[in-house]
């Protein structure tokens, strides 16, 4: 056991029980504020892994703006506690199996393939080979995500807008 | 060194609360939470890949993910702000007109 | 050289679009037009044929061998099946050809006349052309299948005509009626024609009798059930639909229903005979069997007998004459059936002209009564229509067999040929002598009824008159014919030859008994016997009707008789009744609505019944929808990643 194998247990660990407490939490606001907590903690575990400018990218634009958006609509309309409606029986009972069977199928077959070695710590991504990607391979898919940005954007104004009368 | 193999199933158990989250939630808005948490665990595994085999596509891809995914936020809430306003209530059980 | 024979279709042909062109434009045509096309197309016909007839002469005396002329490939299938549309002139077709045509046109012109004031004229000469077209096919037919095409033909024609009044309930199911009981007969004639294809891999005649003419083909004797004998016998199944024998007569009666022109054409000259016909030109095979001459000579000499009885007592003019033609048909196939072939076929011409003769005065005598059929209402006619009268008398002598009208030879011959037969000769020749007193006896029943006594109609309600030209001229024409159509065979008498059997020698061979004088004075002494027996009856008619008569009660014998030995009833409640009795509650409804409509709306059923379950899973609540995404999920990954889950089960680890 080295020090980065402790990290990484320390947040997995930090990761899993603040999923947990997502689902375990009645109001919504202490719901969202258990998911900042996961993704920070994803972020540090990108930093382990050498992928800096993604955890950069993870805490400043997941965690910092699209929580906050989150944040903003809960308090918007003033979300209180959940009512304990429980109308389908089916996601009763099979919920929960059906969810664990997904999460088991793949983690065996993850177990029972033959995966390329660890991942290098020190093997960190420079933005420079990064950007070089992006703007090469990818650029067709780069220009498709700002047109999408641009309809969202749109979308968010025709949605939000007032009724005029 | 860490084996990726660990990466990968601590992004398995992520996904798997996420769903069931997604699946036992009643609010609409940490109903996409539960959402918006399955795609982080899917953003872990792109990254453990994208180390594993040295080249840095996965996390383009990554990039690409949380784009779509703030889009999807700000559209998603603008619908869930309105379905609000009009049934009063943001429980997902309510919201059960188009049924036979 | 031959241009008719080159173009053989031109005689049917010409019946056929006059046929069309009547059927079609003639609905208000008037009846000139009408009488131009359909007399115009039959006359010209019948010239054809006489003009076919010389050339076939000619080429005769060249070839000596039938003509056959392929015009164009029907069928063409399978392996071996290849049917063409073939048309052949051997001498028995000269002889079927000229009757066909020549009383069918004479009896054309008698219906201009007697039709004249029906409803529907121009549909009657088209049937009748049509009629014309499918009988010509048949005789010219070269075979099986063209011929059999010929006399489905002439069965719907029938159908057609007897049902002319189709507003007449009783004429409509007097057609249904016929053209069913035929086609019970055209079961059997089917299943011979397989019979004869799988033996002989084809259908022509050519080749059909060359094969069984060959030395290798068994001779099956009496008793002996070979495929020839099947065949033969399914053939003659056909026959005794088409030409009224027993068991499948019942419909001939019935078809009284039609006019009088019909029954005179159809069924007495020339659709009835197709039977024998068809006997006669597969005498080959016929030959070989037999168990299939004798069940055809027993079954026509049964009929021959059977039919005469019933004819004692009938009071409808049409029924007695009817009754007749079943008998005569009967000796026709008795003749057949014991080796005599062109006796059967020289009865069936002379037949043919006196048939003819009678039907038409029959229908002369009903025409100047103003309808009436019932010889119980008519008497002391003599007087009033000579003309009607004389051809009538004419007529009467023929069939009774007086010397030397045509029916002397041609049923002498006949019984001639029955008494010298193998198997039973004597009894056939005594039943057939017996059934000639009584033809004899019935037939001048009728004169005496019609024609003599006191008037026992109503002088004020009917208008007697003699026919019209157009119906007389025919008559005279036909009586003549049965004066004399008997005289090729003339010169038998002085131990000469027969013409006829001459002529048709090349067809059936010189197979007929050979002379000798011990032969010939016991016909000369077999042909007494048979003036004796029609002066008999001639004799007994008299005593009996000449006299003013009443009608007497219907008791005993002579009710048995008179309702035909309820052989109707007896068919409807063993065969008729049962059949739609399963018809309407075994088919109609446990099969069809029970289980067919049953099966069909069962599925309609069940599959609502699965929508109304299945439609509970769309329930709205996004929850639920939830866990069927998961489920998807689950078997998707399941799917995917089955190789890896299970190693052991694809060879190791990828």
């Amino acid at each position: 056991m080295n020090a980065s194998l402790a990290i990484f247990f320390v947040l997995a660990a930090v990761a899993v029980a603040a999923a947990v407490s997502l689902i375990l939490q009645r109001h919504p606001i202490h719901s969202a504020l258990s998911l900042i907590v996961v993704m920070v903690a994803l972020a540090g575990l990108y930093l382990l892994m050498g992928a800096e400018f993604v955890a950069a990218v993870q805490i400043i634009v997941y965690g910092g703006a699209v929580m906050v958006l989150f944040v903003f609509v809960i308090m918007l309309l003033n979300a209180g506690e959940e009512e304990h409606t429980n109308f389908s029986k089916l996601a009763a009972y099979a919920g929960i199996p059906m969810a664990v069977a997904v999460a088991g199928l793949i983690a065996a077959a993850i177990t029972r393939s033959t995966l390329p070695p660890a991942p290098d710590p020190t093997a960190l991504t420079s933005t420079k080979s990064l950007s070089m990607l992006l703007f090469q391979d990818f650029v067709y898919p780069f220009e498709l995500t700002s047109f999408l940005i641009l309809v969202a954007i749109l979308g968010a104004i025709v949605l939000a807008q007032r009724e005029d009368n | 060194m860490i084996p990726t193999n660990y990466y990968l199933i601590l992004s398995a158990i992520l996904f798997g609360l996420g769903m069931i989250a997604f699946v036992f939630k009643r609010n609409i808005i940490t109903i996409f939470m539960a959402i918006e948490l399955m795609l982080n665990a899917v953003n872990l595994a792109f990254v453990a890949f994208s180390k594993a085999f040295g080249k840095s596509d996965g996390e383009v891809f990554v990039l690409f993910v949380i784009v779509v995914a703030a889009a999807e936020a700000a559209v998603g809430l603008g619908i869930i702000i309105l379905t609000a306003r009009n049934r009063r209530s943001l429980n997902v059980e309510r919201v059960d007109l188009l049924k036979l | 050289m031959h241009p008719i024979l080159d173009h053989l279709w031109i005689i049917p042909l010409l019946p056929l679009v006059g046929s069309a062109i009547n059927g079609i434009l003639g609905w208000n045509w008037s009846k000139t037009s009408i009488n131009a096309v359909a007399l115009g197309s039959t006359g010209l016909s019948f010239l054809c044929a006489i003009e076919a007839v010389r050339e076939f002469l000619d080429y005769f005396a060249q070839y000596h061998q039938p003509f056959t002329k392929h015009f164009v490939d029907w069928i063409v299938a399978y392996k071996d099946l290849t049917i063409g549309f073939d048309l052949q002139i051997d001498h028995l077709t000269v002889v079927m050809l000229l009757v066909v045509t020549g009383v069918g046109f004479l009896i054309h012109i008698y219906s201009t006349g007697y039709m004249a004031h029906e409803e529907g004229y121009f549909r009657f000469f088209a049937y009748m052309n049509l009629f014309m077209f499918f009988m010509l096919i048949l005789v010219l037919a070269a075979n099986y299948v063209l011929l059999f095409v010929g006399w489905e033909g002439v069965g719907l024609c029938s159908y057609l005509l007897i049902g002319f009044y189709y507003l007449k309930h009783s004429a409509a199911q007097a057609g249904k009626k016929a053209f069913i009981v035929n086609r019970i007969g055209d079961f059997g004639f089917m299943l011979g024609m397989f019979l004869l294809f799988r033996t002989f891999h084809s259908l022509d005649f050519h080749t059909v009798f060359e094969a069984a003419s060959q030395p290798n083909v068994a001779h099956e004797g009496l008793g002996q059930f070979g495929v020839l004998t099947v065949a033969c016998l399914l053939l003659f199944m056909g026959a005794t639909g088409k030409s009224a024998q027993i068991p499948l007569y019942v419909w001939l009666p019935d078809a009284m229903e039609g006019p009088t022109p019909v029954s005179a054409l159809i069924h007495a000259a020339t659709m009835v005979t197709a039977g024998v016909y068809v006997v006669a030109r597969s005498h080959v095979l016929f030959l070989h069997s037999e168990t299939a001459m004798y069940v055809v000579a027993i079954v026509g000499c049964a009929t021959a007998f059977f039919a005469a009885t019933i004819g004692l007592v009938q009071s409808d003019i049409k029924k007695v004459l009817a009754y007749s033609t079943v008998s005569q048909l009967g000796y026709m196939f008795l003749g057949c059936g014991v080796g005599a072939f062109s006796a059967g076929i020289f009865h069936l011409m002379t037949h043919a002209f006196f048939k003819a003769l009678l039907f038409l005065s029959a229908g002369s005598v009903i025409h100047a009564m103003g309808g009436e059929q019932d010889m119980w209402q008519m008497g002391g006619l003599a007087s009033k229509i000579k003309v009607t009268f004389w051809c009538m008398l004419f007529g009467t002598i023929a069939i009774a067999g007086f010397f030397p009208f045509a029916a002397f030879f041609s049923k002498d011959a006949i019984l001639f040929a029955a008494f010298n037969s193998q198997h039973d000769g004597k009894a056939l020749y005594g039943v057939g002598l017996f059934a000639a007193i009584l033809t004899s006896f019935y037939m001048f029943r009728l004169v005496w009824l019609t024609f003599f006594g006191k008037n026992r109609y109503d002088e004020h309600h009917v208008h007697v008159h003699e026919s019209p030209k157009n119906m007389t001229v025919p008559l005279m024409i036909l009586a003549f014919l049965s004066l004399t159509g008997g005289w090729f065979a003339f010169p038998t008498l002085f131990g000469g030859k027969d013409y006829f059997t001459d002529f048709l020698s090349p067809v059936f061979g010189s197979g007929e008994i050979a002379g000798g004088e011990a032969l010939h004075s016991l016909e000369l002494t077999l042909s007494g016997a048979a003036m004796v027996a029609a002066t008999l009856g001639l004799v007994v008619a008299w005593r009996m009707y000449s006299k003013d008569v009443k009608r007497g009660p219907e008791t005993g014998l002579h009710k048995l008789l008179y309702n035909k030995y309820y052989v109707d009833e007896i068919y409807q409640a063993a065969i008729v009744g049962p059949l739609v009795w399963i018809s309407r509650n075994i088919l109609w409804k446990a099969v069809d609505e029970g289980t067919i409509d049953g099966a069909v709306n069962g599925i309609g059923y069940g599959v609502r019944e699965i929508g109304d379950g299945v439609r509970h899973a769309q329930s709205g609540n996004t929850r639920s929808y939830a866990v069927w995404v998961l489920v998807g999920a689950v078997v998707v990954f399941g799917i995917i990643f089955w190789p890896i889950l299970h190693p052991a089960l694809f060879g190791g680890v990828r």
